[in-house]
């Protein structure tokens, strides 16, 4: 009987053997640190938001960041009239889609939508948006490691410069761009984190919130553990 | 239940004393009070295990209540907005953002999916730890059986609503199914989708069902559950019934009121159950990917099959079992067998009160066989649930089977396993 239960219970460590592993780097948390949020907001609404839209955001959630209205209206509305309107775009997916073979998505939540076993959907794009490199092959001329085949052009290789793949599956910039790498890589890590933020505004209220309700629930539970004592004091 | 001659409530001269009096006289207010609180006398001994049942009417109100705040917002709509996105996905992330408080109601419901599951399999455990399903009480196991049914269906509809990635495939992979049925499989499965493919007349109806046919048979078979286990009184952990023994009043000498004594208790099992509940809600609404799937944050999208589609963790076991028919025989697929062994996975548990054998309801007077078989079989639902989240591959798909198959023989060797063991004797009264 023990041997089955053994063999039972060591059988699917056999069959949990692993297939195919993603190396994601780990994206730093920007969530609580307003100036690089901002900064994110700024990348993603002068480099993103062109073919992308974030259509569940409206501008004026930018103030959660710290930003003012009018800061908003002066340096970062530009596809909309009113801070009142959501992240849209006048591109019209049925040309996007002729023109990069699939639509650009959406990327109101798509730091959500990234996350998997492998990491965090953060840690996808921070990964992502560094690892594009030159590929003759491709229509664009450029590849990604975490997106192989991506039909969006590297956006951003003017700050990055340009990597090249190693025959040992390594990346290494052959031109340098107008950034340091880790200037670079800073800028992306604050995007990402912008990112995220999009994915979910209410997150760090959320969690405050989460703090006072438990709190409030141990309290209750002192009182209705009292409650029950007394009640039963003379049940045997 | 409520006697024709059941004492009527006397004012005792108060405003509200003459009030209760009136309403009394008109309806049986006292009677219900009674029978279903104040003077039903429940066991005394009930442990940590009892605690479900008064949890999962809890989480029931949880969902219902939050889903009427969500409905005010959804819009069953597959339709795509000026932005290309689904109106009924986009109309989620609306009540996610715009709707005050709409976050917190749709991560209490989304979170109250999974935790009912929990506790319902937890209340199903304790059934089985402890006899519940036996005479007199196998009605009650039967209206429990059939709401745990409606429960996956009403799950399952729901999963849908939200109309992202795996929304969508998953209830391909499910609506499919239907297929498998021999002649009019193709033409059910469109009678159900109401459409060629998975669309906005699927969603429309599922929503429908979700919302309003669902909700309201759960609704009266919980009432049903609950009028069945009053008729014949709660079981407790040693499997004895506390109505042999009876004082001179005919109050069971080992019952006590559940009314104060059992809300007061479950008054903190529902405390301790908000800490765990909320600690997801708050600090991990995703729950690891395991209660929001992550692709589910891709909008549903007929031209792009996901590499990898699992059902949300609840319904896995199951989804293994389907998974682990590979073989065609008796001239039947074996994707009808899939489905076959499927449904009756979750049938099975109807038969429980008759395929139970032993003179004893409580593990804690059973034999060694029927601790090993009920170790077992709880050990393969992990491993099935497990492997149904994962891609199959041929070793998975081998453990799987062989679970499979230890799974069935629970049941089916149940009435041989139970006659042989060695019970030990049942005490006369509960042991506290």
């Amino acid at each position: 009987m023990k041997k089955l239960l053994i063999a039972l219970l060591s059988a699917p460590l056999l069959a949990f053997a692993s297939g195919a592993e993603l190396h994601l780097d780990k994206a730093p948390d920007r969530s609580r640190d307003f100036a690089a949020l901002q900064n994110g907001a700024k990348v993603f609404i002068n480099y993103c938001l062109n073919c992308h839209s974030a259509s569940y955001f409206r501008y004026n959630r930018l103030t959660d960041i710290g930003l003012t209205e009018q800061q908003i209206k002066d340096n970062l509305l530009f596809t909309a009239d009113k801070v009142g309107e959501p992240m849209t775009i006048a591109m019209r997916r049925a040309e996007s889609k002729q023109w990069f073979g699939a639509a650009p998505p959406d990327l109101t939540v798509i730091a959500r939508a990234r996350a998997s076993e492998f990491g965090s959907g953060s840690d996808w794009l921070y990964t992502y948006l560094r690892g594009f490199y030159r590929d003759d092959a491709r229509p664009t001329g450029w590849n990604n490691t975490v997106f192989s085949n991506v039909g969006m052009p590297h956006v951003l290789w003017e700050l990055q410069g340009e990597q090249v793949m190693g025959p040992d599956h390594k990346l290494t910039l052959a031109k340098p761009g107008l950034m340091k790498v880790e200037e670079y890589d800073a800028m992306v890590a604050d995007l990402v984190g912008f990112l995220r933020h999009m994915g979910e505004p209410m997150a760090n209220f959320r969690k405050e919130l989460g703090v006072v309700v438990l709190i409030f629930l141990a309290i209750l539970f002192v009182f209705s553990y009292a409650l029950k004592r007394e009640y039963w004091k003379d049940i045997h | 239940m409520a006697a024709a001659n059941a004492e009527k409530y006397k004012t005792d001269g108060t405003a509200a004393g003459n009030l209760l009096e009136w309403v009394d006289a008109r309806f049986p207010l006292m009677s219900l009070w009674n029978d279903h609180l104040a003077k039903y006398y429940a066991p005394k001994n009930f442990n940590f295990w009892y605690f479900f049942g008064s949890l999962a009417l809890m989480v029931l109100v949880i969902q219902i209540v939050t889903g009427i705040f969500l409905v005010m917002h959804y819009k069953p709509d597959a339709s795509l907005n000026a932005s290309g996105i689904p109106v009924a996905f986009a109309s989620v992330e609306y009540i996610m953002r715009d709707v005050p408080w709409g976050w917190l109601i749709r991560y209490f419901h989304s979170t109250g999916a999974s935790a009912f599951f929990i506790v319902v399999y937890l209340h199903m455990f304790r059934g089985m730890l402890y006899g519940s399903y036996r005479k007199p009480r196998e009605l009650v196991w039967i209206f429990g059986v059939l709401i745990f049914l409606c429960l996956m269906a009403e799950a399952f509809m729901g999963y849908l609503l939200p109309w992202g990635q795996m929304s969508y495939w998953g209830a391909q992979v499910i609506l499919n199914l239907f297929t498998a049925i021999p002649f009019i499989g193709n033409d059910l499965t469109l009678f159900i989708r109401g459409d060629y493919v998975i669309a906005d007349a699927t969603l429309n109806r599922m929503f429908s069902f979700h919302v309003i046919a669902v909700p309201l048979v759960l609704i009266g078979l919980v009432a049903a559950h609950i009028m069945a286990l009053h008729e014949v009184g709660s079981n407790n952990p040693d499997g004895v019934e506390i109505k042999k023994k009876k004082d001179a009043n005919g109050i069971p000498l080992d019952g006590i009121p559940f009314h104060p004594y059992y809300t007061v208790k479950d008054i903190v099992g529902v405390v301790v159950f908000l800490m765990f509940f909320s600690v997801v809600v708050f600090f991990m609404p995703e729950g690891g990917g395991y209660f929001l799937e992550f692709n589910n944050f891709f909008p549903a999208d007929p031209m792009v099959t996901p590499p990898h589609i699992a059902p949300v963790w609840y319904f896995t076991p199951y989804y293994s079992i389907l998974r682990a028919n590979t073989v065609n025989f008796f001239w039947i697929d074996a994707k009808l067998w899939g489905v076959i062994f499927m449904g009756l996975g979750v049938m099975v548990f109807f038969f429980l009160p008759w395929l139970d054998r032993s003179p004893v309801k409580s593990i804690r007077y059973r034999g060694p066989i029927y601790k090993w078989a009920l170790g077992i079989f709880v050990v393969c639902f992990f491993i099935l649930g497990y492997l149904g989240m994962l891609a199959p591959t041929p070793g998975r798909t081998l453990v799987s089977q062989i679970c499979t198959i230890i799974y069935f023989a629970f049941f089916a060797l149940m009435p041989i396993y139970t006659s042989l063991d060695k019970c030990k004797a049942e005490p006369e009264r509960v042991t506290g």
